[in-house]
């Protein structure tokens, strides 16, 4: 089953970049992320943002809640692995005693805070206080581990000399502190991608209050898909503040186009994959969340 | 003076009147369980004095409602396991089972069993009360509310989801019936959970993409993320269902949960 369009509903979508030289210094794209959990908090639309911050391991992502500018800071840029923001979203409205939370998730996690907020299982008194859900667009994941053996045994360069991973034109991009760039074709990548992406049907985090990603957008901006009355209304503020430069989506290279192709081609591969898993061993089928638990 | 105020108070309690006609019948079946479903119910506060008020009346419950016995009724929400050993309690779920149209399942020990699972009797003064079965192990069950106490939102959107069904017009029964099939859905899986599932249903069937909605829903904070992925402590796990039924590779029913903003307008607005 799909999700409508491959680019799910919005209600205005452009390329956009922050304002702050100190965000864009090391965002992964726009900075769009950190300046918009950045102007939510000064503004208290949130009194704070789960993020996956530095972790024990270079590169390993910790999921943390960052109530200042400064926590947010720490958090900036694209980890390349497995960070389970939402494992803190009980936790952010009771040991932190946030009543608005933040939150920023790969399509699958934005998946899961929407499940959550209308099948609330476990998560008492939740559902009214996330206040931003921000996605990112994710062809996929990988565990740690397999991050840690294409920049280590690929691309030959050691975790702690990283200064920037990147996806993209087609390549996995490794940028070290002294200025070398290594990079991997991605068909070397595809075998350590974690399994479980390979039935998420959603590319550009359909269900996210605000999403973004670097897909579409010229190189340091970001494509966003403001999506809900609750993301219009924040996104509209932070645009009136001067937080963003923003250009129309359609006066930008390589623009929706490859967005919308490269959603279709994430959807229809993994949509087989789910197909797949009916028929996987001889009269027996593998599990379908879309069908039933 | 005094006398007169009290009888004054009296006749105006008395003038009250039903302010809608129809209301759904809806009763609390307490089996073995630390009525803490209940409270979790009432912890709805002003939103479930808009349910009695609009929506359900409350027909049957043990500190509720002055009824002896089990009256017929549209939903019956039942919390507790059922200790087998105790003549009452079977003799009442099976009256249940007859007079509800639809019965529901409430908390880890009405689905699952949850912490009695863990019991071997030998407690007064009934030291012979040791087996406890959940609630679809006697009768069928329709839906299901896993949890160790299931959220107080999940049990208001079912019973605002269970007043559309058998009232509301032909939208809002198609809305409810998607609504509520997941939770039937998970009525028809069994009455066996733990920790586990999450190994079992998820990660072993390649579906785990390590979300971290688990270790949210968690109530004994038995998991924890290693490396993106769970890792339950059994010997914490209380098998309230809980983690399973939060998971997103549960079930992610497409058709509902895209139309979040709609919905969770539609029931902030069913409160009012």
């Amino acid at each position: 089953m799909k999700m409508g369009t491959e680019l799910g509903k919005y209600k205005a979508c452009v390329s956009a970049r922050s304002t702050n030289k100190e965000i864009l210094k090391r965002s992964q794209d726009g900075g769009i992320v950190t300046q918009l959990f950045a102007y939510a908090l000064e503004e208290g639309i949130i009194d704070g943002a789960i993020v996956a911050g530095p972790g024990d391991e270079p590169y390993r992502p910790r999921p943390f809640i960052a109530t200042t500018v400064d926590e947010l800071m720490s958090a900036r840029g694209t980890r390349y692995n497995i960070s389970p923001n939402v494992s803190w979203i009980k936790e952010a409205t009771r040991s932190y005693g946030l009543d608005k939370v933040g939150i920023v998730g790969t399509p699958c996690q934005m998946q899961a805070v929407r499940k959550g907020q209308l099948y609330p299982f476990g998560w008492r008194d939740v559902d009214d206080k996330i206040a931003l859900a921000i996605g990112i667009f994710c062809m996929e994941n990988f565990p740690y581990q397999s991050i840690k053996q294409l920049v280590e045994d690929h691309a030959g360069v050691s975790m702690q000399s990283v200064k920037k991973m990147d996806i993209g034109k087609g390549k996995f991009w490794v940028y070290t502190e002294r200025g070398a760039t290594v990079q991997l074709p991605l068909k070397v990548t595809h075998k350590y991608e974690q399994p479980g992406c390979h039935v998420c049907l959603d590319y550009v985090a359909n269900l996210a209050d605000v999403s973004t990603g670097s897909v579409g957008s010229p190189d340091g901006w970001s494509t966003v898909f403001v999506r809900t009355k609750n993301g219009d209304d924040i996104w509209g503020k932070a645009i009136a503040a001067g937080c963003f430069e923003t250009k129309p989506i359609d006066q930008v290279k390589p623009g929706l186009e490859l967005v919308s192709k490269l959603a279709n081609e994430k959807i229809n591969k993994n949509q087989k994959t789910v197909e797949g898993r009916a028929t996987f061993g001889v009269d027996k089928a593998l599990r379908n969340p879309y069908i039933k638990p | 003076m005094a006398t007169a105020d009290v009888e004054k108070k009296a006749e105006i309690t008395k003038k009250e009147e039903k302010p809608v006609a129809e209301k759904i019948t809806v009763g609390h079946v307490h089996m073995s369980g630390c009525t803490g479903c209940l409270v979790s119910l009432a912890d709805n506060y002003d939103g479930l004095l808009t349910i009695l008020d609009k929506y359900a009346d409350l027909v049957y419950g043990l500190t509720l409602a002055d009824v002896r016995h089990i009256p017929k009724m549209d939903v019956a929400l039942v919390e507790g396991s059922v200790c087998i050993q105790d003549k009452i309690s079977v003799e009442e779920i099976r009256e249940t089972r007859e007079k509800a149209a639809v019965v529901v399942a409430v908390g880890g020990c009405a689905c699952y069993g949850n912490i009695t699972r863990f019991s071997r009797g030998g407690q007064p003064n009934q030291p012979q009360h040791e087996s406890f079965l959940p609630v679809g192990d006697l009768i069928k069950v329709d839906v299901y509310i896993p949890g160790c106490a299931p959220c107080p939102q999940l049990i208001r959107n079912v019973c605002v989801m269970a007043y559309l069904l058998l009232k509301g017009n032909q939208e809002q029964q198609e809305l409810a019936k998607k609504y509520l099939t997941p939770l039937m859905q998970l009525a028809d899986r069994g009455t066996e959970a733990c920790g586990c599932d999450l190994m079992i249903d998820v990660v072993n069937q390649g579906l785990c993409m390590g979300c971290g909605s688990c270790a949210a829903a968690c109530p004994v904070r038995a998991i924890t993320h290693e490396y993106g992925k769970p890792n339950v402590n059994r010997e914490m796990c209380i098998k309230c269902g809980a983690c399973y039924a939060q998971c997103p590779r549960s079930f992610f029913n497409f058709d509902v949960i895209t139309e979040f903003e709609g919905i969770s307008e539609l029931i902030n607005g069913a409160l009012q």
